[in-house]
Formats: structure tokens, C-alpha cells, sequence
């Protein structure tokens, strides 16, 4: 049976998408059978930052309301082959999301894969409620900023209330991804500490991502940065998240920015 | 000017009176105290003139220390009550159904406790109208607690907390660590802006003294 993964946050912009992508990826290279289900129904992204957009015929809303069946609108990764995408829908919107059609399709995957991961819209809104419906455990991306720490700490609320596993009275996992981290900022104190991000949210941490612009790098060319860097800090903060959710046990680091010579030069050179 | 309003209990005797004085005792004596200080008006339209034991009825009630706030139905110019000293009944009121007297007013039960086991999250919000609540975890910001009683809270409280909503006035917040948005007791409340800064992020617990909140530290 799969694991149901939720990735969601309620603000926006704060990288939900990336690091279903990024997660999903790193699952994959591990050898995991995974499927990246894109929830923003109307505003769907996951098929650009995947490199997909030109290979999608049908999406979820045509499978959930019966023209398409899983099998013809699954988009099975080119680089990582036991990756695929099920794309949202761009012309339609939230409403077409039925609970009923949404738990066949979740219930349909697991059979398939061993990680089903959700890529939540922002809000808290129907789109957002589906999303999180069917998941057993969920990763909530927050910037460390008070209103993305704020936003998803309502998240937690409704997970822990609205979603089947609360209704059915038991723990629904969550883990902590802290996104757009910036070391230089931090050293300055101008962003939230990581430790006041995890007082206040008080669930475990999943990982730092460092703001990089190797994340940027990696969407414009339609590739999770862990397929597109996979040397580089983020994506190898993302590997070992996904290490982490797999059960392993790695030492979370805190990223500080390094002092050589070279990146002083660098630094120069771009401002 | 100010209003004030007052639910008034209506007795309404019936014949052979004796054995309605009777069951009222009976009553009283199953909830000590149901009567007192409590307004009463005495509905007379199950009476006639000829009633017998009339003439006693209101100096019976006096005696068991019901007070008449006014008296409806029946006629003043009855000879039996020729005697009472006839208090007008206040206009109008709404009828509010059958009172049930409790079966035992002396000891009144204590209201029930709610315990949450973990954080209150932002959005959510624990309205509890009588008792105390008690929050192992902390109170989120844009989250709220709203309690009749007292408001303890064994993590940090940095939503809302509202106590003593009922008229409370000795209603109490306690958190481990003030960083509210707001706290309120009986309908005085206090913004982050407004409390008292040597207690930011400090064990505190709020107060009412008179009409202002009190923040102190505590031990």
C-alpha cells in the first residue's frame, strides 16, 4: 500500500510545487515508485516545473469525471522512470473536484505506486481541502517569515481536524520543510530562526532548503533540481529530506554560508 | 438610564389551595433557596371570588419568603382580597415555558472542565461557556479560546483568550508565556499593545481589578 503524501503550506509562493517536484524526484532516484498528483486545479504549475507541459493530453478532472482512465493520463518521467505525473486540469476549477472522484483516483494510485504525493494549492479552500483529505502523512512548506509560519500553522490545525485520518480519530504524520532559507540573512538575524519556526509550529523538521538560484535554474528548464543540480545545496537538502521520509535517520543541518575565496569572487562578479 | 432585565417566575394557584400550598412547600424544601431574592408574579386566573382560603394566600406566600412583584388575572375588587396589598403586575413580559426547580439548589454542581491535549491552532477556535478551559499546549496566533471560567494555558498564548464570558469577573488567564493578540475578561480587554511589556513572553497571569486588567508575573 502507498504512502499518501501531502504537500502543502497555505500561503503561497513559498515553494510547495519545487518541493513536491524536488521530493518526488529524490523518491524516485532511490528506487521508489512514485506519482506526483498536481491538486492546483485552474492554476496547475507541476507539469512546467517537470518538464511536462507539452505531453499532456488528459488530467485529473477528465479522469475523475470518467473520459480518461489512469493509465492514459499518467505521464511517466523521461529521466527517472518510476516517476510519473498526474497534471491538474487548467480550464476547469476547484468545484470540479468531487470527494468521491478524489478518493477513487488516491485509492486507484496506491495501488500503483509506493508514494502518492498531493501538490496542495495554496489557501484553505476546497482545492486545498482534497488535497489533504486522503493523505496518511503531510510535509508543510513555510518560509521563515511570521505569515507563512502563521498560514501554516492553520494548515496543521485542519489537518488535524478535517482530513479522513483526524475524522477516523487517528495522528496524521506532519513534518516541517523549511524553504528559501537564507544563511547570510539569518547570520544577520533579519528572518525568523529556525528554532522560532520550530517552537511555534512544534512538529518535526523534515529539512532546510537554502535559497539558491539553482532552484530557479532547475524550473526554467523543466527539471526538479534534484535531477537538474543534484550536487548543488538545495538539491542535496532535498535528497536527504527524502531519506527522512523514507525512515532513515540523518542529522538535519542548519546551512551557513561558506567563506572561500572563490565565492567571494563570485559573489562580485554577479553583483 | 440603564436596563436591567429579570426573568420573573409566575406562580399560578389552583383550587383547593391548601393542597397547592402544601405541594409548593414541598418544592421549596427539595431546593432550598429557589425562591429567594427571585421576582415573582402571582397569576390569579384559576381563582374566583369564591374560592375558599383566598384571603390567606398572598400572606402565606410573604410568609415563605416568596416576594409578589405583582399580581395579574383575578379582581381587586374581590372581598377575599379585600385586605392584600395589590402590587400592579409590570406590563407585557414574555412567557419563557415551565421552570424546572432544581432538585437541589444549596449545592450547586460545579461546570465541567474542558482539557485540550495539544496546541490551538490559528483559525481554531474552543468556545467553552461555563467552565474552565485547560490548554496542555499553546494558543497560536489568530487562534482563540473563549471560556466562562478561567483560562489556563500551559503553552505560550499568542492568539486570543476570553474569559468569564458569562459576567465572570473573577475569571482568570494563565499562560506560561504572554505573547496574546488580545485577552478579555468579563468583556474588558486588553490588545498586545495595551499590556503590560514586563510580561511580555514571561509566565503571567491576568486579572480584573475593579475595571482595569491586571498583568502580573507569576512566582
Amino acid at each position: 500500500m502507498a504512502k499518501v503524501l501531502v504537500v502543502t503550506s497555505g500561503k503561497g509562493g513559498v515553494g510547495k510545487t519545487t518541493s513536491t517536484a524536488a521530493l518526488g524526484a529524490a523518491l524516485a532516484k532511490a528506487g521508489q515508485s512514485v506519482v506526483l498528483v498536481d491538486f492546483d486545479v485552474g492554476l496547475r504549475n507541476l507539469d512546467l516545473v517537470m518538464g511536462a507541459e507539452r505531453r499532456v493530453v488528459f488530467d485529473l478532472i477528465n479522469v475523475i469525471q470518467g473520459d480518461a482512465n489512469l493509465a492514459q493520463a499518467l505521464i511517466k518521467d523521461k529521466r527517472v522512470d518510476t516517476l510519473s505525473l498526474l497534471p491538474a486540469s487548467q480550464t476547469r476549477d476547484k468545484d470540479a473536484l468531487t470527494s468521491e472522484g478524489v478518493a477513487k483516483v488516491i485509492a486507484d494510485l496506491s495501488k500503483k505506486f509506493d508514494w502518492v504525493i498531493c501538490d496542495s494549492p495554496a489557501g484553505i479552500e476546497r482545492g486545498a481541502q482534497m488535497a489533504m483529505h486522503h493523505a496518511d502523512m503531510a510535509v508543510i512548506v513555510t518560509n521563515p517569515e511570521v505569515s507563512s509560519v502563521r498560514d501554516s500553522d492553520r494548515i496543521i490545525g485542519m489537518l488535524d481536524s478535517t482530513t479522513e485520518k483526524a475524522k477516523a480519530g487517528e495522528k496524521m504524520e506532519k513534518f516541517l520543510l523549511i524553504t528559501r532559507y537564507d544563511p547570510q540573512r539569518a547570520a544577520r538575524g533579519d528572518m525568523l530562526g529556525t528554532d522560532d519556526v520550530l517552537e511555534i509550529l512544534s512538529i518535526p523538521l523534515l529539512g532546510i532548503i537554502p535559497e539558491s538560484p539553482d532552484v530557479l535554474k532547475a524550473s526554467n528548464v523543466g527539471a526538479p533540481v534534484t535531477i537538474a543540480e543534484p550536487e548543488s545545496a538545495p538539491a542535496r537538502a532535498y535528497t536527504e529530506a527524502a531519506r527522512r521520509l523514507m525512515g532513515e535517520k540523518v542529522e538535519v543541518t542548519i546551512p551557513t554560508e561558506r567563506k572561500g575565496l572563490f565565492d567571494w569572487l563570485f559573489k562580485r562578479r554577479v553583483a | 438610564m440603564s436596563g436591567r432585565s429579570f426573568l420573573a417566575l409566575t406562580l399560578t394557584p389552583e383550587a383547593p389551595l391548601t393542597d397547592w400550598l402544601a405541594a409548593l412547600d414541598h418544592q421549596i424544601q427539595r431546593a432550598a433557596g429557589f425562591f429567594a431574592g427571585k421576582p415573582v408574579i402571582l397569576d390569579l386566573s384559576l381563582m374566583q371570588a369564591s374560592t375558599p382560603d383566598l384571603p390567606y394566600l398572598l400572606p402565606a406566600l410573604q410568609e415563605r419568603g416568596i416576594r409578589v412583584l405583582g399580581i395579574e388575572g383575578g379582581d381587586k375588587t374581590w372581598p377575599a382580597v379585600a385586605n392584600w396589598e395589590w402590587p400592579e403586575s409590570p406590563m407585557g413580559g414574555r412567557a419563557s415555558g415551565p421552570v424546572t426547580i432544581p432538585e437541589n439548589d444549596m449545592t450547586p454542581t460545579l461546570p465541567p472542565t474542558l482539557v485540550v491535549e495539544e496546541s490551538v491552532r490559528s483559525g481554531q477556535h474552543i468556545i467553552w461557556p461555563d467552565g474552565d478551559v485547560v490548554i496542555l499546549g499553546a494558543v497560536s496566533s489568530g487562534a482563540e479560546v473563549t471560556a466562562g471560567g478561567s483560562v489556563h494555558i500551559y503553552g505560550a498564548l499568542r492568539g486570543r483568550a476570553i474569559a468569564g464570558i458569562g459576567g465572570n469577573a473573577d475569571a482568570r488567564i494563565f499562560t506560561r508565556s504572554l505573547a496574546a493578540e488580545l485577552v478579555a475578561i468579563d468583556g474588558f480587554y486588553a490588545t498586545a499593545e495595551e499590556m503590560d511589556a514586563k510580561c511580555t513572553d514571561k509566565p503571567t497571569q491576568v486579572l480584573l481589578t475593579g475595571e482595569t486588567l491586571a498583568f502580573k508575573p507569576l512566582p
